[in-house]
């Protein structure tokens, strides 16, 4: 923990061994993460397992002239080679619907539309003969012209998705705000700034990579799936209408997860083609895709290419946003967002500052490029917004001469504007930005580096201090708006109390490394005061769990959490009843404290929880329903707005353009905290993986669609070593109306930390008329602006 | 990620070692630390039949000062090198490099015969050793051979090993009076090959440059000296013109290429910068 973390703000109501919320209880599950005695997907190992491996294309673009599996299948061990013709004879399997009313090859027949792009899928009796199988395949390509630009892609020069009816790489076009007034506010503001930048691709790479184990039961007719799925439900659903499996002879489990990041969600080709191997072997069937399988096919992230305007009057008053964007799908449109929202949550763009009007259109174009994008880490393509107003208000303080702190707080939403009704249509539930801003300018002595800055300056030394004062939208979200494949997206928890006074609690949302065998038993001992250690959580497996979406977009505390507080509630209005019996008292002249009932003004007459529970298999009242077990599908009643400010000190080698982030203040505000502890690792790791895209990672293509950064040797993940020390600090606005007045907060980090870093090294080189630098900013893009300037090394 | 089949064979020693090289010739290959064979075989880019593993093979895991020279054995760890007192001490180039090259976990099993008998220019050791004026032995079937290090580099993966020949020592001359060396190298991330490498060995006498060596990393088709910038040094007190010289010489001898670490300029510039400050610790740690 570092110094500058302090508890103060945050709410606890219950003892140290109740341990509800607010304490800092170690993760339950980090036991047997830590012995590594965690179970995973390629842990699983079943009776006569086959293996699947998948033979992809080495172009980005090519025909598919022939297939010739013959050398394959005469290998010893090899079973059997599944060829888009075979899926498409098995019913039209060789295509499947993505998330979002697009479709997806799932083998091709015709053509390849990116390189990796699995062609065909090889079964054997392991793993090694099923490898060297995929080399025996030989396959004949004639190469098409590959189209790696989406603004190329959109002359229809090349048409990527020839097997669409419209023969054109325009997938969609969708707008939000209002434009005539936007345009009103533009032509009477006296200050406009303007900016082109790229979002670039970027991938999840979570540690573990996907893999499913597909067991087929001929017998009985039934599919066991275990799969690395962050929506183990939906997925469910998914896997019955694709397959006509029916849904109750579908069991989908997702073990211990290692990562998923938005990289779990979508449906892959391999979980087809496993799923479709059990069935014609009658076998159970693995499938674990490696390291260069899962950077270079499965779904990319963010790839906007952004046009953004923001306009303020005289006085620096921010007035109005205009934004087009052009969004690069690849072949396909697999992202993972709420159906009525194609560019994602991308509209909270407005941010963090009042403003009168805004407008946004994004347009998205096939490339001959892996589909996606998912949504890594960033809760609906949020990170995008972001970081385009946060770069867009730090040219627009430049641009007035005015210090970007300052300008942040002249134009930030009041905290009596709260809820806030915004110009694109969300109504933001609670903020206090200035505070947020001002925490963190008193952490990081923001007046001192202002003038530490001006010194250097004289000097020729380059430093540069960037603000990043992000507004969050998470909780996705009420069933009027969300839905993914019309599934609204509630969420669910489902509470059994035992006699003896432990509980188990079960959830519709699924952990990939979040905490929620922790944090969810630590809701519930809030509610009931059962000690959180006596409350095992159970999920992912969708025999025993309740429905639900899943956990993507930091949406597992703002939906299952509250239905997790809701359903304890339940249970605790019958623990009520049960204490007046037990007490001989009229219910409202009960009272709750901590875990238990007492008599108003008589606390030694009381029953705590454990007790109430024994009576409840025990000794209840006639015409009273035994046991004492809840279920809540939370329909949330709005999204939750989580928020920060972030500062970053950068120093820059004039030698080499190297940036060293000298520090990293983050201060964030997620609502009521259940665990602080848990929160700080997700920002911390949140802000590694808000790093990464700032100064290291993208993926990046030549003009063939060629895979250049398809392995971690061209993939940069940062390492502790190229991460800075975070600093954090936190304060509290809770949700007015979510249960435990809590938010999310897992994706803020990623969010919020690009802009900051981004500001920061601008702000180092604005002197020399840089403006903008598209991320990654790597050293020869600053050698390039040091260099043009006649700046070397002293 | 999985390999393609091969032959797996464990000798005991150098002279059974030999013996299947000899057999198998050019199907075989010498498993040491297999920091760069074993990525290559699970890409399948490299698909050797014979593997011949001498891990096993005991007495080539050394660091020992000689009276002449200090002799390590091909087998000796990168962490090892790392964890030395006497290099750390006495040999600070050598020091240096062992730092920076891929990461801790690799570290633990890469070894210095390895790096260098790989012959690939973007490898840490081979400019090291240059700078160094190495001299490897190297024993074949008619006994051991004495290589300098100048002669051992033919081109990107090429050397003089003839192919039943193994690396099994490297013998780096003992420091005189007045030298000092040192190893900067330029990556995007830690564990990263260099963008650039400089290594540096020289001798400053009365204030004047004397002797000097320089390695570079990354920046040609195989591991080269940049001999223009050792003799813009040579003959000179280090100052900053002199430097910057040296610098200019070494980016325009190299020979780099465009790709992901940055353009065939921006590496040239890098030499540059990189050379200057490699002299610059390297003059620092001769006063030291």
């Amino acid at each position: 923990m570092s110094i500058t973390e302090s508890d103060k703000d945050v709410r606890i109501t219950t003892p140290a061994d109740v341990c509800g919320m607010g304490h800092r209880m170690k993760r339950k599950e980090d036991p047997r993460f830590i012995q590594g005695a965690g179970h995973y997907v390629d842990d699983i190992k079943l009776p006569g397992m086959l293996y699947l491996d998948i033979v992809r294309s080495p172009h980005a673009h090519a025909k598919i002239l022939n297939i010739d599996a013959s050398a394959a299948l005469a290998l010893p061990g090899v079973l059997a080679v599944i060829t888009g013709q075979d899926l498409k004879a098995a019913g039209n399997l060789h295509m499947m619907p993505t998330l979002m009313s697009d479709t997806q090859m799932v083998l091709p027949i015709e053509k390849v539309v990116y390189y990796a792009q699995e062609v065909c899928a090889v079964v054997a009796t392991s793993r090694y003969i099923a490898a060297d199988a995929v080399e025996l395949v030989k396959v004949d390509y004639e190469p098409l012209p590959a189209v790696v630009d989406p603004f190329q892609a959109l002359k229809d020069e090349v048409i990527v998705r020839e097997d669409k009816e419209k023969k054109s790489n325009h997938v969609w076009h969708w707008e939000t705000g209002n434009k005539d007034a936007t345009d009103e506010v533009f032509s009477r503001s006296s200050k406009v700034v303007k900016q082109k930048m790229h979002i670039p691709r970027i991938h999840v790479s979570s540690i573990e990579t996907c893999g499913m184990v597909a067991d087929w039961d001929k017998i009985n007719e039934h599919m066991t799936i275990y799969m690395t799925s962050q929506a183990p439900h939906a997925h469910r659903t998914v896997v019955s209408l694709v397959s006509g499996i029916p849904e109750h002879k579908i069991r989908v489990i997702s073990p211990d997860i290692g990562g998923g990041f938005g990289g779990k969600v979508p449906v892959y080709p391999g979980y087809v083609c496993t799923i479709v191997a059990s069935l014609v072997t009658g076998k159970p069937v693995k499938w674990i895709e490696d390291r260069s399988e899962n950077l270079q096919a499965d779904s990319f992230a963010r790839d906007y290419h952004i046009d953004a305007e923001l306009a303020a009057d005289a006085n620096g008053k921010i007035t109005g946003l205009r934004v087009k964007t052009l969004a690069d799908d690849g072949a396909a449109d697999a992202a993972a967002n709420p159906s009525k929202f194609p560019a994602g949550l991308y509209s909270i763009g407005t941010g963090s500052y009042d403003m009168e009007a805004a407008h946004f259109e994004v347009d998205a174009a096939y490339t001959t490029k892996p589909p996606g994008g998912v949504a890594y880490r960033c809760s609906f393509r949020v990170t995008e917004a972001v970081h385009m107003i946060e770069r867009m208000t730090d040219i627009m303080a430049h641009d007035l001469g005015q210090d970007p702190a300052e300008f942040r707080m002249k134009n930030f939403i009041k905290k009596e504007q709260f809820p806030y009704h915004s110009p694109t249509g969300w109504d933001y539930d609670s903020g206090d930005y200035h505070r947020a801003l001002r925490l963190a300018m008193d952490l990081i002595g923001y007046e001192d580096l202002r003038k530490e800055q001006a010194e250097k300056r004289q000097r020729g030394e380059l430093m540069g201090i960037g603000i990043s004062s992000f507004t969050e939208i998470v909780g996705a979200g009420p069933s009027k708006d969300f839905d993914i494949l019309g599934i609204k997206m509630f969420d669910s928890c489902e509470i059994r109390i035992h006699p003896t006074g432990s509980a188990i609690v079960r959830i519709g949302v699924q952990t990939q490394g979040q905490g929620h065998e922790t944090t969810f038993a630590q809701i519930v001992a809030e509610e009931l005061g059962l000690p959180a250690s006596a409350i095992t959580v159970e999920h992912g497996d969708t025999d025993t769990a309740p429905y639900g979406l899943g956990t993507y977009a930091s949406r597992s505390t703002p939906t299952a959490g509250a239905a997790a507080a809701v359903a304890a509630r339940k249970i605790r209005d019958k623990a009520r009843k049960i204490a007046a019996y037990l007490l001989e008292a009229n219910e409202e002249d009960l009272e709750w404290d901590v875990n238990k009932f007492m008599v108003k003004g008589s606390p030694t007459r009381a029953k705590t929880i454990q007790e109430i529970a024994f009576a409840a298999y025990t000794n209840f009242p006639q015409g009273m329903e035994a046991g004492m077990e809840a279920v809540n599908y939370y329909d949330p009643p709005n999204l939750t707005f989580p928020f920060g400010s972030y500062i970053c000190v950068v120093d820059i080698d004039k030698g080499t353009g190297e940036v060293k982030v000298r520090r990293f203040v983050a201060v964030d505000d997620c609502g009521n905290i259940i665990n602080p502890l848990i929160v700080e690792g997700q920002i911390h790791g949140g802000l590694t993986m808000g790093l990464a895209p700032a100064l290291f990672e993208e993926i990046v293509y030549d003009e063939n669609g060629q895979n250049l950064s398809g392995t971690f040797m061209d993939y940069l993940l940062p390492t502790s070593m190229e991460t800075p020390k975070w600093e954090l600090g936190k304060t509290v606005t809770p949700s007015p109306h979510h249960p435990i007045g809590a938010k999310g907060v897992g994706e803020s980090p990623t969010v919020g930390a690009p802009p900051a870093i981004a500001n920061a090294v601008v702000d180092a080189l604005w002197h020399l008329g840089v403006r903008h630098l598209e991320i990654p900013i790597t050293p020869p893009k600053i050698w390039k602006i040091l260099r043009d300037n006649g700046i070397d090394e002293d | 990620m999985i390999p393609g089949k091969f032959e797996y064979f464990a000798p005991s020693s150098v002279k059974e070692a030999i013996g299947l090289l000899d057999r198998y010739g050019e199907d075989a290959k010498i498993l040491a630390g297999g920091q760069s064979l074993i990525p290559a075989m699970r890409f399948r880019l490299a698909q050797p039949e014979i593997l011949v593993d001498i891990n096993r093979i005991e007495g080539l895991d050394y660091i020992r000062e000689l009276d002449d020279y200090l002799a390590i054995g091909a087998m000796t760890r990168e962490a090892s090198l790392e964890k030395s007192a006497l290099i750390s001490q006495r040999y600070p180039l050598l020091a240096d490099t062992a730092k920076v090259i891929a990461d801790p976990l690799v570290r633990n099993m890469a070894t210095v015969g390895g790096n260098l008998a790989h012959a690939d220019p973007a490898n840490d050791h081979p400019a090291t050793m240059l700078a160094y004026d190495a001299t490897l032995v190297a024993e074949g079937p008619d006994g051991d051979t004495i290589i300098g290090i100048d002669d051992f580099f033919l081109g990107l993966f090429e050397t003089s090993l003839a192919k039943d020949q193994i690396l099994k020592e490297i013998r780096l001359p003992k420091p005189g009076p007045g030298s000092g060396g040192a190893y900067l190298k330029i990556e995007r991330k830690v564990g990263d090959y260099a963008v650039v490498g400089v290594a540096i060995q020289l001798t400053v006498e009365n204030g004047t440059v004397t002797a000097a060596r320089i390695g570079l990393t990354n920046v040609a088709g195989a591991p080269m000296r940049a001999k223009n910038a050792e003799a813009a040094l040579i003959g000179n007190a280090p100052t900053g013109d002199i430097l910057e010289k040296a610098g200019q010489a070494a980016a325009a001898e190299c020979e780099p290429w465009s790709d992901l670490r940055g353009s065939e300029e921006y590496k040239r510039d890098m030499v540059r910068i990189v050379t200057k400050r490699a002299i610059r610790k390297a003059v620092e740690r001769v006063g030291a």
